[in-house]
């Protein structure tokens, strides 16, 4: 007979083995669905995650999605930790690339050193303004950030669309949906000649150091733990809560800004109508996957930059529709918080021996 | 100038038949977060509705097979979610958007093969009744059995929270699960119960928009509906027939930019598209502002994990 017991305490090594238990789940459960769709598993997951990655180009590309993702996660790995849920990442990205784009276009046929730096910091500056919105409206009038956050998505992505499609547009684009090029001193440097990868991979190499450091070696980082825990707790404790919610909604909204930079100022080189395939949305499961640790998220966005990879060669070699990985995305989340329940839970083999 | 009487009819109709996904889903919600689950797959199992809905009737041929198809698409995406949350105990938010990703995903998959594919004429009742009455006539009149449904459902709903002995459970339940629980309610089933509910009435939601509103599949039609759906809840503090008021507003928002548009009102189109969530935004302010109130009307027990040793 098997029982279910509660542990007495959360089991520390499930901690760290629940996310791959989640990831060999999704796998098992992918092949499932290819087959049903009428592909060959084993074939297909080939296509998925290992020819995507084969070569030197298809690396960098992996890392070339994989910096967004672990920028923004680690972030929200600040607002989550301490329970805040910003789910709208995907927007303060969008800000933050529409005001660093417009800096950018400020700077246009110029060059000089310094015009990268204000250019990024534009960037972090309009993610973090645009993540102060649900951030003080849930301190200073009650309301849900859950909504708010996620409703200023769809409107960053109205004022892009307003602002590539009219006054921003490039005068001499035929009436393409975007704006000019950005000069060579507003864009990342590349690291490899013929390879996209660029210099953003050390804004997300350089966030999960500090992160690191905030989150174990800080006083911030302690009561960001406790508040996470109970707020009752906290407040006993005597934190200020108020500022400490602006403050954890101000950092993610910078990393997700910066995110935004580092795609327009990177692989894309311009604003248009579609600078992020929801890298934001995506991030969330990042930052679970990786337990919102700074390492585990480097290793959680690398896995699930592989479906965006997989989805697009799984489609262009098998016919096997894009959305895959989107639904791949979902079920690694799904299998997560369900092996989870190992985590409080334990079964007890019962013999029948008496 | 002269506005015809029967134009506002047909305004206010318009309105209306904007309103219907919305209070459907709302209601449905408001079931599930009145046992004290906080689902916020709503958009993801509105998708799933909507092309469920739409792939059955170009298959089948039989909007009847159709409809409740996309009632049991709902339930059987929102089983996995009262599963996770219920058996497993899993956090309601983080599950509720990992519903939502995967729903997008998996509605985009199956619907590959379906798009551009026309839809069929959904049936409307009392159609011949529609010219008889100056401006009430199209409102009441020529409309699918769905919306009338839709206008019913807040009524129902309400009494059935109040007056039914099922409705009185629900919200024992929501409000205090541990006394619930003691007075032998099966406190896991009832959430069972609520969870699915919501499902089948999203799932519904989306079946409207995707055979009858706009009878097409677009990809990510739904377009956020599902998140105002969830805002739509708080806004009415809980209460099915606020619902209505605000489900109105907002369809009234979507109907509005349309209209201005043709009247050449020199609005950028993407303001006026941004006006609903920007609304949104400010309707939660000013209600959420009385935290009082909110904490008073909101089910004591929301999104919080209840388990039982046994």
């Amino acid at each position: 007979m098997i029982k279910i017991v509660k542990r007495d305490q959360p089991s520390r090594a499930i901690f760290f083995f629940t996310p791959v238990l989640a990831i060999f789940l999704t796998l098992v459960a992918g092949s499932l669905i290819f087959f049903i769709l009428g592909f060959k598993p084993f074939e297909a997951l080939k296509f998925f995650f290992i020819v995507p990655i084969a070569d030197k180009y298809g690396f960098s590309e992996l890392l070339l999605k994989a910096t967004p993702l672990c920028l923004i996660a680690i972030g929200l790995s600040f607002c989550f930790k301490s329970n805040n849920w910003n789910i709208g990442a995907e927007g303060q990205l969008t800000f933050g690339a529409i005001v660093s784009g417009g800096v950018a276009l400020l700077f246009y046929e110029q060059e000089g050193f310094y015009i990268l730096p204000i250019v990024i910091l534009a960037g972090a500056i309009g993610g973090m303004l645009y993540a102060s919105i649900p951030a003080i409206l849930k301190t200073y009038f009650n309301t849900n950030e859950i909504l708010v956050s996620l409703m200023l998505v769809y409107v960053s992505k109205l004022i892009l669309d307003y602002l590539v499609v009219g006054p921003w547009s490039n005068p001499e684009g035929f009436n393409f949906p975007e704006t000019r090029q950005f000069s060579d001193s507003a864009k990342l440097p590349l690291l490899f000649e013929g390879l996209r990868i660029h210099a953003g991979i050390f804004l997300a190499l350089a966030a999960v150091v500090i992160s690191w450091f905030v989150f174990y070696k800080t006083y911030l980082g302690f009561q960001m733990k406790v508040s996470g825990f109970s707020l009752k707790t906290a407040k006993y404790a005597g934190y200020k809560g108020k500022k400490m919610i602006i403050l954890v909604f101000l950092i993610s909204g910078a990393c997700a800004g910066l995110a935004g930079v580092g795609e327009i100022t990177g692989p894309i080189g311009q604003l248009h109508r579609e600078i992020s395939p929801d890298y934001g949305f995506t991030a969330i499961i990042v930052a679970f996957l990786g337990r919102l640790h700074p390492v585990g998220i480097i290793f959680a966005s690398l896995v699930v930059a592989i479906t965006y990879l997989g989805a697009e060669t799984a489609q262009i070699f098998m016919q096997i529709p894009k959305y895959t990985g989107q639904v791949f995305q979902g079920m690694i989340l799904f299998f997560l918080l369900a092996s989870d329940y190992l985590l409080f839970f334990k079964f007890k083999f019962i013999g029948s021996k008496k | 100038m002269i506005i015809d009487i029967n134009f506002i009819g047909l305004i206010i109709a318009s309105i209306m038949a904007s309103a219907v996904p919305l209070i459907l889903a709302s209601c449905g919600e408001l079931i599930t977060e009145r046992s004290g689950v906080l689902n916020l797959g709503v958009e993801g199992m509105m998708i799933i509705g909507a092309i469920s809905g739409f792939a059955l009737m170009t298959v089948t041929g039989s909007l009847i097979i159709a409809i409740f198809g996309a009632m049991l698409a709902g339930v059987l995406i929102s089983t996995i979610f009262a599963f996770l949350t219920q058996t497993l105990i899993t956090n309601h938010v983080a599950t509720g958007l990992a519903l939502t990703i995967f729903g997008i995903g998996i509605s985009a998959m199956i619907g590959k093969n379906f798009v551009g594919i026309p839809g069929k004429e959904f049936p409307v009742l009392f159609k011949d009744l529609k010219d008889t009455i100056p401006l009430l006539g199209p409102i009441l009149f020529g409309h699918s059995i769905v919306f009338y449904f839709a206008f019913a459902l807040p009524f129902i709903t309400s009494y059935f929270l109040k007056k039914t002995k099922i409705g009185l459970i629900v919200r024992a339940v929501g409000d205090s699960p541990e006394s619930a629980s003691n007075q032998g309610i099966n406190v896991r089933l009832v959430r069972y119960a609520c969870i699915l509910y919501g499902g089948a009435m999203s799932g519904l939601a989306g079946a409207y928009l995707s055979m009858i509103y706009t009878p097409q599949w677009i990809e990510n039609m739904t377009g956020g509906r599902g998140w105002i759906a969830l805002a739509l809840v708080v806004f009415s503090t809980w209460n099915p027939i606020k619902i209505l008021i605000g489900a109105m507003i907002f369809g009234g928002l979507t109907i509005i930019q349309f209209h201005m548009q043709a009247i050449g009102v020199r609005i950028p189109v993407q303001f006026l598209t941004a006006l609903p969530y920007i609304v949104t935004i400010i309707v939660l302010v000013v209600i959420s502002r009385d935290s009082r109130k909110i904490r008073l009307s909101t089910p004591s027990s929301l999104g919080k994990s209840f388990y039982k040793d046994n």
